[in-house]
Order: C-alpha cells, then sequence, then structure tokens
C-alpha cells in the first residue's frame, strides 16, 4: 500500500508538471486574442508582433529584423481548444478516482455534470459561448457513435437472445405507451389556464413528449454497469435503451412534420406505422450487412496486421453514417453491426488487433461519454432558460407516473411468455432505472425556431435529465440493496461451470427434440448448426470450429501462466508481504486522499482557467485570472510536493 | 387411463404445468413407443433431431436411470412407462414465482443431481477423473478434430479445480479419489441453475410436426 501512494504522488508531480506545460502555453494566448483589429484610419501604437492570419509582409513604416519567436494561434486554435477541453473531462475523471468511495456512491455522470455546471457558470461569467458539442451535427455524427458502438460490442450475447422478445417489447411498446401518453397527459395540463401555456398545441407536446419518453443508453449504463443486478433485468434495461431508438426516430420526425400541419390525417398514423417498420427493420438489416462485411474482409487480412483494427472502426461507423443518410435508426445499426461482426472477427484477427480493438472500443465509449455529461452541465448554465413551475413539475411527475404504469402493465403482459417471470422488485428497478440524458436534449436542441416555446422545452428537459440522472442516478444503488433484488454473480470464470453451462444447454436442446417441446434453445441450435455449416465457412480464415470451452481453457492457462511470472519477477511472497506493508504506511487514508482530491480539483480548475483565458479578450481580466491561476498553481505544486516528501521520509523511517 | 396417472403426478409439476399440457406429453409417448406402453431405449435412439446431439447417450441413459425415478433405486432400466418419464421430465420444471428460498433450494439439488447422475455412470456416488473425461470428450467430440489428449488436459484442469476449491490446501501425498455430490453442489452453486435448466411447457400439439 505504500508502495502505490509513492507511486500516486509521482503521478501528481508528473501531472503537475503538465500543468503548467499547458498554462504557459495558454497564456501568452490571452494576451494575445486581447489585441483587436484596428478600425482603418487610425494610428497604429501596435508593438511589433506578427498580426493573425500567418505570414505577412510587413508594413513598410516598420523597419523589422528576423522574429526570433513567432506565435501564430488562430491556427491550431480549433484542435488546441478541442484537446484542452478533452484533458479537462479526463483530469476531472482522474480526480474522481483518487477517492474511491465518491464513485461507489455517486455515478460518474452526476460528479461530470457537477464539474461541467462549474465550468459553464466560470464561462458563463466572461460571456463566453461554449463550444457547440450538444447541436445536432456533432452530437450524433461523433460524441454519440462511439458510444453505442461500446454497449453493442460488449453485450453479453447470449442473454440477450434468450431475452430478445422482452428486449423488444419494452423498447417498442414501452416507448409508443410512454410517449403517448406523457403527450396526451401534458395536453391536458396545458388547458389549465393557471400555468399560462395553453399557446403549446398537441402536436408539439406529442412531439416534446417523444423525445423525453426515451431512456438513454448513456446514462442508464453508466449507472447500471457498476451495479450487478440479475441477468435477465441487467439485458432487458441495456437492450431497451439501445433498440427504443427506432421507436424514437420514427414518432421525432413524424410529429416534426405534423407539427407544421394544423391536421392530421388517419393516412399518416398509418404511414407512421409502415414508417416504423421500415427504419426498425432497416436498420437491423444494414446493421447485420455491414457486419457481414467486415467480417469477410478481415479474413483476408492476415498480411495487413497493422490495420486489422482499422476495418471494425471504419464499416461499423459506415453502418451508422449509412442509416443517417436514409433517416433509419443509426443506432440498431451500429448495434447489430457490432454484434454481428464481434463473433467472426475476433477469430479472424491476430490476438494483438483483438486486444487492440476493445482497448480502443472502450476508450473512445468513456472519452464520449465523459464529454457528453461534461457538456451537459456546461450547456446547462450558458443556454437560454424559460421557466415554468406547472409545466415542469407535471412533466416530471408524469414522466414517473407513466413509466412506472407502463413496466407494470406490460410486465403482466409478458411475464407468461417467460422462462423467468419478472416479479415486482425486478419491476420496480426497471421502471425506476429509466434514466433519461443527452439524446433528449441534443434533439430538444434542434427543435425548430418555429416551436414556440422552445425555450420552455429546453428548460423542461434540462430539469428532466438532472432529475432522473442525480436523484434516481444517486438512489439506485442503496434501492437496490435495499429491497434485495436478486442478483448475479458475474465472476463465473471457473472451467467447470463452463463445462456445465454446455452440458446443461446441450441437455435442455437434448430434451427437448425428445419431447417435441421447442423453445429458443432448439431455435439457438439450428442457428449454431447452419452457422457451423455455411457461415463460419464464408467468413473465417481457417474454420478451425473451436469450443468454448477449449477456448476458455486456453484463456485460464495463459492466466496463469501470467500469474505465475509476476510473482517470480516481483519476488515477493504474496502471502505475508501484505500483512507487512499495511504496518508501513504512516499518514492515515483519509487524510491523504482528501488531500489527493483537493489537489485534483485544483488542478481542474487551474485548466478551465486557462481556458476562459484562451478565449476572454479583456486585458485586466487576463491579468487577474492569470494572477489567480499562478497562485493556485504554486499551491498545489506544493502541497502535492509537501505529500510526497512527507511519505517517502515516512517509509524511510519505517 | 392416464387420468389417474395424471392425478398422482400432477402433485409433481406443482402448478407450473397444466393437463393439457401432460397431454400433449402423453401423445407425444405415445407417438415415440408406437402406441405401446413402455418405451424402450431404441425408440429414442431413432429420433433424428437427436442424433447430432454430442451428448445423445447420456440423455436417453437418464431416462433409464432408476435413480431418477425418485424412488430411491438404483441400475437401470429396459423400459418405461409414462409414469416414469413424466418423472424424469419433472427435473426440468421451471420454479414458480412465488417460491420460498427453500424451495428453491430444493429444486436447485434436484436438478444438479440429474446432472451428477449423468456423469455417475457406475454409480458409486463419486464422480472419478475417468467419468469426468468421458464426459469432456463427449462434449468436445463435436467440435472439430480435437485429440484426446486435449480433453484429457480439459479434465484434469477441472478436477484441480473442483480439488482446491472443495478441499482447500492439500497435502502432496494425498490424492483425491473423486467429486462428491456436496463438493458438486459447492462448484456449481454460482450458476443459477434453476433459472436456466428449464423446460417451457408448450399448449400447442407439436407431434405432428416432430418425427
Amino acid at each position: 500500500k505504500g508502495h502505490t501512494q509513492l507511486r500516486l504522488s509521482q503521478m501528481k508531480l508528473a501531472v503537475n508538471f503538465l500543468t503548467i506545460g499547458l498554462v504557459i502555453l495558454s497564456l501568452p494566448c490571452g494576451s494575445y486574442t486581447e489585441i483587436p483589429p484596428k478600425p482603418p484610419g487610425s494610428v497604429t501604437v501596435l508593438p511589433p508582433v506578427k498580426p493573425a492570419g500567418g505570414p505577412q509582409a510587413f508594413p513598410d513604416a516598420e523597419n523589422s529584423n528576423l522574429p526570433v519567436f513567432t506565435m501564430d494561434y488562430a491556427r491550431i486554435q480549433v484542435p488546441f481548444e478541442v484537446t484542452l477541453w478533452v484533458l479537462l473531462a479526463s483530469f476531472a475523471k482522474i480526480g474522481f478516482h483518487v477517492y474511491h468511495k465518491i464513485t461507489f456512491w455517486v455515478p460518474e455522470s452526476c460528479l461530470l455534470i457537477s464539474i461541467g455546471l462549474i465550468v459553464g457558470a466560470i464561462m458563463h461569467s466572461v460571456h463566453e459561448e461554449p463550444p457547440a458539442v450538444l447541436s445536432y451535427n456533432v452530437f450524433f455524427l461523433f460524441m454519440l457513435p462511439p458510444i453505442v458502438l461500446e454497449s453493442g460490442y460488449f453485450m453479453p450475447t447470449r442473454p440477450f437472445f434468450e431475452n430478445v422478445g422482452t428486449v423488444l417489447w419494452f423498447a417498442v411498446v414501452g416507448t409508443l405507451w410512454n410517449s403517448i401518453g406523457i403527450g396526451m397527459s401534458l395536453y391536458a395540463v396545458c388547458q389549465i389556464e393557471a400555468f399560462e401555456v395553453q399557446d403549446i398545441n398537441l402536436q408539439e407536446n406529442m412531439l416534446f413528449a417523444a423525445i423525453i419518453s426515451a431512456v438513454d443508453p448513456v446514462a442508464v449504463l453508466s449507472v447500471f454497469e457498476d451495479v450487478s443486478v440479475n441477468e435477465q433485468l441487467y439485458i432487458v434495461v441495456f437492450g431497451e435503451c439501445l433498440f427504443n431508438d427506432a421507436v424514437t426516430v420514427v414518432l421525432y420526425n413524424m410529429f416534426i412534420f405534423v407539427a407544421d400541419m394544423p391536421v392530421v390525417e388517419p393516412v399518416d398514423v398509418f404511414l407512421g406505422v409502415a414508417r416504423f417498420f421500415v427504419v426498425g427493420l432497416g436498420g437491423m438489416g444494414f446493421g447485420v450487412i455491414f457486419g457481414f462485411v467486415a467480417s469477410f474482409t478481415t479474413r483476408f487480412t492476415s498480411n495487413v496486421r497493422e490495420i486489422e483494427p482499422l476495418f471494425i472502426f471504419m464499416y461499423s461507423y459506415l453502418a451508422y453514417l449509412v442509416a443517417e443518410l436514409f433517416s433509419i435508426s443509426s443506432i440498431m445499426a451500429i448495434v447489430t453491426c457490432a454484434l454481428t461482426m464481434k463473433y467472426y472477427v475476433e477469430e479472424n484477427v491476430s490476438q494483438r488487433s483483438c486486444t487492440t480493438i476493445r482497448h480502443v472500443v472502450k476508450m473512445l465509449g468513456t472519452i464520449s461519454e465523459t464529454l457528453i455529461f461534461f457538456f451537459l452541465g456546461v450547456v446547462t448554465i450558458t443556454t437560454e432558460h424559460e421557466w415554468n413551475w406547472g409545466y415542469i413539475m407535471f412533466t416530471l411527475l408524469l414522466a414517473l407516473v407513466w413509466r412506472g404504469l407502463g413496466v407494470l402493465v406490460l410486465t403482466q403482459i409478458i411475464n407468461p411468455f417467460r422462462t423467468i417471470p419478472f416479479n415486482f422488485k425486478d419491476q420496480f428497478i426497471l421502471g425506476y432505472g429509466g434514466l433519461r440524458g443527452a439524446i433528449s436534449f441534443a434533439l430538444v436542441f434542434t427543435l425548430p425556431d418555429s416551436i414556440g416555446r422552445k425555450k420552455l422545452f429546453l428548460t423542461t428537459t434540462i430539469c428532466m435529465i438532472m432529475f432522473t440522472v442525480f436523484i434516481q442516478g444517486i438512489s439506485i444503488r442503496p434501492l437496490i440493496e435495499f429491497i434485495n433484488v436478486r442478483r448475479t454473480n458475474r465472476n463465473l470464470e471457473t472451467i467447470n461451470v463452463e463445462i456445465h453451462s454446455r452440458l446443461i444447454e446441450h441437455t435442455i436442446a437434448g430434451v427437448e427434440d425428445l419431447c417435441g417441446q421447442w423453445s429458443h434453445y432448439y431455435w439457438k441450435d439450428k442457428f449454431l448448426k447452419f452457422n457451423n455449416r455455411i457461415l463460419r465457412k464464408i467468413l473465417i480464415r481457417d474454420n478451425r470450429a473451436e469450443s468454448s470451452i477449449v477456448a476458455l481453457y486456453k484463456k485460464l492457462e495463459l492466466q496463469n501462466a501470467m500469474e505465475i511470472l509476476d510473482t517470480v519477477s516481483g519476488d515477493i511472497n504474496a502471502g505475508s508481504s501484505i500483512v507487512s506493508l499495511q504496518y508501513v504506511y504512516p499518514l492515515s487514508p483519509s487524510s491523504s486522499c482528501s488531500l489527493s482530491l483537493s489537489l485534483y480539483f485544483a488542478l481542474s480548475l487551474i485548466l478551465l482557467l486557462s481556458l476562459s483565458l484562451a478565449c476572454s479578450p479583456s486585458l485586466s481580466l487576463s491579468l487577474v485570472l492569470s494572477l489567480t491561476l499562478s497562485c493556485s498553481l504554486f499551491c498545489s505544486l506544493f502541497c502535492s510536493l509537501s505529500l510526497s516528501l512527507s511519505l517517502s521520509l515516512s517509509v524511510f523511517v519505517h | 387411463m392416464y387420468l389417474s396417472v395424471l392425478d398422482s403426478r400432477q402433485s409433481l409439476f406443482c402448478s407450473s404445468v397444466s393437463f393439457e399440457q401432460i397431454g400433449i406429453l402423453h401423445k407425444r409417448f405415445k407417438q415415440l413407443s408406437h402406441n405401446e406402453d413402455t418405451l424402450r431405449r431404441d425408440d429414442l435412439n431413432t429420433i433424428p433431431d437427436l442424433s447430432c446431439n454430442p451428448i445423445r447417450t447420456q440423455i436417453i441413459e437418464a431416462f433409464f436411470d432408476k435413480r431418477n425415478f425418485h424412488q430411491n433405486g438404483e441400475g437401470t432400466v429396459q423400459e418405461i412407462s409414462f409414469e416414469e418419464f413424466l418423472v424424469v421430465m419433472s427435473h426440468f420444471r421451471p420454479p414458480a414465482l412465488d417460491m420460498t428460498e427453500e424451495q428453491r433450494e430444493i429444486i436447485r439439488r434436484e436438478k444438479l443431481r440429474f446432472l451428477f447422475n449423468m456423469h455417475d455412470t457406475d454409480n458409486d456416488g463419486t464422480i472419478t477423473l475417468e467419468e469426468y473425461r468421458h464426459v469432456v470428450e463427449e462434449l468436445l467430440s463435436r467440435s472439430g478434430a480435437l485429440g484426446k489428449e486435449t480433453a484429457k488436459g480439459i479434465a484434469d484442469a477441472a478436477m484441480l479445480e473442483v480439488a482446491s476449491i472443495s478441499m482447500g490446501h492439500m497435502e502432496p501425498d494425498e490424492f483425491y479419489e473423486g467429486i462428491t455430490f456436496e463438493h458438486f453442489l459447492k462448484i456449481l452453486k454460482d450458476i443459477e441453475i434453476e433459472t436456466r435448466m428449464n423446460i417451457r411447457f408448450l399448449n400447442m400439439d407439436t407431434t405432428n410436426l416432430c418425427k
């Protein structure tokens, strides 16, 4: 434990120096952009600095020599600011994990939104616009695909296909129920004169309801991935938030189209239903096609191993973009593409490429998620709001009520068809875990301005997101423990368990064949046969049909070998050292953790100040800011230095 | 005649199987046994869908194993009646929604006992290394040309795992004889067998569709 603390302090020192470097880089930027463009006709009293826009001929009046040191901020401005924002969000993430207890009780999404709120407040006070990250194009083309790819790639396939009926039932019918219910009720609420919202007509209400009734994958996954509920519940929640996109797309487009029209005809409703099938099945179809093409491509990449991971990313992104081209459900396309691709690609590519793919997919997904929540916090402060107590409170209430009702009714209908029915505890978590997130916000943000009450909708969406993410997100973990939902132990990687899982599957398939009772095991068996006979021959390079038992056995042997190597090289007898190291560490964990915590928050503050510095126009403000930031920088430097010094001293003493 | 059978065995299935479903199973039984009252091994061997199942022999043996008839018998029989057929099928009933933890535990033990009997072919109450190897070989027999050595290696690793979990640290000269039922329960306690080893009995008459 002392070793890790020492390494931690070294890491902090390195981070400090990095921050110093970044800050120094950005300081002159502040003073540089403060030079305003000169109106024509006035006398130039400029110091001999090169103007923005690259190399230009100097004015003849100035006789200057070859400049030794030049700067051109405008050229690198966009990539530079992007990198700084990403770094800032990542520093915040490091900071949260220093103190382990926080992330246990408060999901990361909440913490990121809070930091975003602080940054947004600062940007608002210096009258600066945040970068347009949550605008339609940037969000849906760059921020969302990595997250959905990550969730599709790491989706547990066996539980998914066993529960696919329930997942689709909740995703489609549940979202429809919520949208129509909330829309109608909100329209009824609008008729109440006291709330002054009578100008919102039925179409606009339905449009708004369609936007906020969709459960958001980003928010849900960030909360549920640490909480271990039983497998069936997890996969239904997981699958629902990914597959409700088809319904949301259809409803959104339908109501946008209809919001301008004064009268809705029955033909339009019928067309909407037809469109839903096109969107949903088309999305899945495109995903499967691109998945197969990707698998087929990787069959031939044995000589270009370095770029193998590229194909995965390019094909899945292509699936997403082509789906967006035809306005069909791009989320479903990319998820099905990842699901189809994963099985065949991981057999074709080399071990290193496989690791790279998994790692990069996870990294991109995490970064995207971090940025999305961060910017949710920022834009909360910087957009214009319109507050209306009645509308907002009723929206929150109705959303909760309709979701609860929906889960109850739908579960009653589908329980008889399930092998393992959902009990009331499962249903409660299913209803309570319906968090809303950034997708709703992005959709509201890009509503056409012809909708009169757009600002009200924005404010309500933000309230909805904050309410669900903070209150429901924080309380769901204690609730799960309190009501004692059936949990799954996810550490099932022993050979015996794998052997017996296969044994059970074959037994059930056999007994079902014997007594003529078919269920999904039968279809699974048939599909596996088709897979082995046809698909594998086409899509996999050398068709060595490997049982999962053998695969697991190899993996475990490899792990064992690596563990042996680790202990031998470390030269520590594992049993006794942990006990002895416990008493080496003198500084109490809690105080050092709080110190480190404050240190990281200080670092984050420093970075954001440097960012605002880069954008601020006035000289005095930038001077003040640079003074404050240098002070805080030196304070934090001093703190970390003293901490590491004290730690090393104590280690030596003992 | 089968109504009396149904009365006595309805309690076995609790509330998870209805009269209609037992009727359909009876029809299937008649179809398999060619309208006789008892079922033989050969009747089951001729089911075409079952032929590509790697553990076909074990499954068929399980139906003729007296230990699965809940009457504390041992050994095997040559033919079974519909009653005994239902008793074997009852191992696959799903737990009802309103069951208590003890009832779930009983069902879990029953299903794991079924699997244990599938392994323990010589009836001595333990699964020896040879029996385990045999099962692993059968399981892997359909997937590629794996030598017997791989199956042996895997079975050895699995036994080692069981030994380390059940017995903890063993002296070098100690010998692990075989997996007893209690050890079997211990290593498979995380597998949630009561939710996975179920057959959903349909209300649809599928006898015309099977061969």
